[in-house]
């Protein structure tokens, strides 16, 4: 009889073999990582790009040495991130009715290491799904404020996957089955993308959106993003950074309790 | 002998509706012992408790010697399981999906690279463990994820509808895979299966389910030998069968006899020298008889014996119960 191991809280290898399999399933995958960057890239290409075509000076918004491409490309990595930690963090769900998960779950891992692992493998490919776009803009003719500025935008990517990661347990182990889920899903997430401040800059609008943007976790992450990459953004980067570090902490462990809660019911 | 699973008035109650109905029993170590019933008779349920998945509302359970419900870790350690469903991740290889497993169990890479190697070759799995899951066929899936139940060296495995969807040929190598492992590494087996031949052919002893009930359990040859050892079949066609059955009472060689859907169904003693008697009994009493026969006792019979119904008609009933229950919920 071998010797029972009281599982541990953090449990570092099933942590990790459940990042490195989400490593393989992406990389594996080629078709999915091109279908999730296909739509950020039209948005760019074809949206980004031809508004950029408007000389500045005759927006009246617009942050000084910034064209809309600039101005648009941090809310397209925005984006990005959102869709795919969002996924991520709700495709637990079905992971765990038809995949891998099930048979996790009936092993002796502690629950909280096995979501651990699954969030940061998601996490991983988003960020790797948003360096892509990064490239895609910076290809397009989007200039880059600084390197510094650069690593730090990929801290506000963690921030934004942690936090949507969260957001997409939350609902996911709440709302229960699939199809329920994809249409909910959409009305959730468009909305919280289009009042994120990626199209349109906070400053510029009413007081009534303005409080609407507020509330809205994407906000800072945009505007973060926007901070770091290009400049020209409506908060300081440390009220974006502590905002979103408290929302990705709560967000994140709240979904991490509810999924540890599902044990046998 | 140690029993390795126990089972104590056993209930589980999904919003009212009872699944599992006072059940008790052990399962010694060492054997292969089948739930058997058709769907909706409660057997995967007892399955995800006695893995852990699903708690119980009453009854306590214990596997391996521990409690499923307070020593949740303690049981998984010592269990494997095969899901109805297959739950492989097609993406990855076979030998990926083994690995993983076994990186959950703790295993370090010396012995993980071990035991892959130990139950590929169990499994004849060899030559065929770096190709991605997708591009093997159903039954190739089933055996590597029979493989993978069987990585940790569980005491006890799980197999849920094993062969669920496989074709004929290969079921039956499945079978005599699952006999092996149990016969070299002497793991117990607990299979539910709504496959009569499949818990014949493998199980030591079965149970019996009907509606979250156990109605019967013992060894296949008991249960077939409950129902007499030669069994006749007898169809007429000019009369109905309480009058031949009142008729029939007067032979002394026939021990029972049941109407089954238009057909009498008798136990009788001796052989093939009953249907020309029973031919000559019935042109005496102005029957005539349109079709007849003799055959040895099956699980089959048995379980029509004990549940008054073939499988089949217990699983159309299922059927007809669920759609009621879907539309009265609403969901």
């Amino acid at each position: 009889m071998q010797a029972v191991r009281a599982t541990k809280f953090i449990d570092p290898l099933p942590i990790y073999t459940m990042w490195l399999r989400q490593m393989k399933r992406f990389l594996r995958v080629k078709a999915r990582l091109a279908s999730s960057i296909l739509m950020p890239f039209l948005f760019l290409a074809f949206l980004g790009l031809p508004l950029s075509f408007i000389p500045a000076r005759e927006i009246q918004w617009m942050p000084v040495g910034l064209n809309f491409l600039d101005f648009l490309a941090p809310g397209i990595v925005g984006m990005t991130l959102l869709f795919a930690a969002t996924m991520s963090g709700a495709s637990v769900i079905w992971d765990k009715e038809f995949g891998f998960l099930k048979e996790v779950l009936v092993a002796p891992v502690n629950r909280f290491s096995i979501i651990l692992g699954r969030s940061l493998g998601g996490m991983t490919t988003a960020v790797i799904q948003a360096l892509i776009i990064v490239a895609i803009a910076v290809a397009m003719g989007v200039k880059i404020s600084s390197v510094s500025g650069f690593f730090l935008s990929i801290v506000f990517m963690i921030l934004i996957c942690a936090t949507f990661t969260g957001f997409g347990l939350i609902l996911a182990t709440k709302l229960g089955d699939m199809e329920g889920f994809m249409s909910i899903m959409n009305l959730i997430i468009m909305p919280i993308f289009f009042l994120s401040g990626a199209f349109f800059p906070l400053q510029a609008m009413p007081a009534w959106l303005r409080y609407i943007m507020y509330v809205n976790p994407l906000t800072y992450g945009v505007d973060g993003l926007r901070g770091t990459l290009v400049g020209g953004a409506a908060f300081p980067l440390w009220l974006d950074f502590t905002v979103l570090l408290i929302l990705s902490i709560v967000l994140a462990g709240l979904g991490a309790y509810f999924f540890s809660k599902m044990e046998a019911d | 002998m140690n029993s390795i699973i126990e089972i104590e008035n056993l209930t589980k109650e999904f919003n009212g509706f009872v699944a599992v109905d006072h059940i008790s029993l052990s399962v010694e170590e060492g054997e292969i012992f089948g739930f058997l019933g058709p769907n909706g008779a409660g057997k995967t349920t007892i399955t995800k408790i006695l893995c852990t998945i699903l708690n119980p509302t009453s009854g306590t359970v214990k596997v391996c010697g521990y409690d499923v419900t307070q020593e949740r870790d303690s049981v998984r350690t010592c269990i494997g399981i095969v899901f109805q469903d297959s739950c492989i991740d097609k993406f990855l290889t076979g030998k990926e999906n083994l690995d993983f497993h076994a990186r959950m169990y703790h295993m370090d890479r010396r012995i993980r690279e071990r035991r892959i190697a130990e139950v590929l070759d169990l499994l004849d799995l060899k030559g065929k463990e770096n190709i991605k899951i997708s591009d093997c066929s159903g039954g190739i899936q089933r055996r590597f994820e029979v493989a993978r139940g069987f990585m940790n060296h569980p005491k006890a495995l799980f197999l849920d509808e094993p062969t669920l969807g496989l074709d004929i040929q290969t079921r039956r190598s499945l079978w005599d895979y699952i006999r092996m492992l149990n016969e070299k590494e002497g793991t117990t087996i607990i299979l539910t299966t709504h496959y009569i031949e499949e818990t014949d052919y493998l199980c030591h002893r079965v149970a019996i389910m009907e509606q979250g009930k156990i109605v019967a359990l013992d060894t296949p040859e008991k249960l077939k030998g409950v129902v007499g050892s030669n069994l006749l079949s007898l169809q007429i066609a000019n009369s109905d069968d309480t009058n031949l059955l009142n008729s029939l009472k007067e032979l002394a060689w026939i021990k029972n006899v049941e109407v089954h859907n238009g057909s009498l169904e008798m136990s009788i003693a001796g052989r093939d020298e009953r249907i020309p008697q029973l031919v000559e009994f019935a042109d005496e009493h102005g029957f005539i008889i349109t079709a007849i026969d003799l055959h040895q006792p099956s699980l089959e019979d048995a379980f029509l014996h004990y549940t008054g119904r073939t499988i089949r008609e217990e699983e159309e009933d299922t059927k007809e119960l669920r759609k009621a229950r879907m539309i009265r919920g609403g969901k």
